[in-house]
């Protein structure tokens, strides 16, 4: 494998590992359910989506490629549902969003 | 149509994922694609315009690289504020006026919402979403309609 794509294949896995655990961290930082659905719904597929296609570049032109592929499809696909259905069986129980003018209130500003 | 379309999709997946060129995976696949097809069609009768959106499929080429600039960018944007110190989330909830004329384009934008970092479609009803936005920039960004006109010229390639 050439040394370019194997240079390109690591900043890719490197910057999906970045953005899963900033999402990660996220998860821990945000307030409430939504928010922190944001951080680990949302950012989630974004990083392993960037994990996947490094690893690609890695496995060269084969069907090894093809599958991860397919996976990336799957992810981008179904991740938005679930994290759709989760969102709205939280607003369905009446979990109630934290709200950008109460947190002001709240807080002493 | 639909069906040949259909035929070829699952072909090509069942040779991509097996990989392995004997008579005898080849018939069996061959098998298996028709029993599927027979199944979606006849007992499941989801071999539909919901079902098998084959019709979108060309103008996805250009609607999909738009989405994922989108979500690289406002990505990088979700990460810069979960790591600043002071955390500088403004949460609110919008609601989206949709432009779509059918529920696979209904489906399209709000999925396209929650797959960007920072929105997340909370409930699709008749004529809009209701969306919760991490950040005010975000909601103001989706009130501007540019992802509803290009989820609705998506759709349209009917």
């Amino acid at each position: 494998m050439s040394l370019a794509a194997d240079i390109l294949g690591w900043a890719f896995i490197l910057a999906g590992s970045f953005f899963t655990v900033v999402g990660a961290f996220g998860l821990i930082r945000m307030p409430d359910l939504y928010t922190r659905l944001h951080a680990s719904g949302v950012l989630d597929p974004f990083g392993v989506s960037l994990i996947l296609i490094g690893l690609m570049f890695q496995a060269g032109f084969t069907l090894v490629t093809v599958k991860l592929a397919f996976l990336v499809l799957l992810l981008l696909f179904t991740s938005p549902v679930a994290c759709h259905a989760l969102a709205r069986a939280a607003l369905h129980r009446e979990v109630k969003p934290l709200l950008d003018d109460e947190r002001s209130s709240s807080s002493k500003r | 149509m639909r069906h040949v379309s259909l035929i070829v999709a699952l072909a090509a997946f069942w040779v991509l994922l097996s990989g392995v060129f004997t008579p005898f995976l080849l018939a069996a696949g061959l098998g298996s694609v028709f029993a599927v097809v027979w199944f979606a069609d006849r007992r499941m009768k989801v071999l539909d315009v919901e079902g098998h959106p084959s019709h979108l499929s060309v103008r996805a080429l250009t609607y999909w690289p738009w989405l994922l600039w989108e979500i690289v960018k406002s990505g990088w944007d979700v990460t810069k504020r979960i790591l600043h110190p002071r955390l500088p989330i403004s949460p609110c909830l919008v609601r989206v006026p949709t432009s779509q004329q059918t529920n696979v384009g209904r489906v399209i934008y709000a999925n396209s919402i929650t797959l960007t970092p920072g929105t997340i479609s909370l409930e699709l009803t008749e004529g809009e979403i209701l969306v919760h936005a991490l950040t005010r920039e975000g909601a103001e960004g989706l009130a501007t309609g540019d992802m509803d006109r290009r989820a609705t010229a998506f759709e349209a390639a009917l």
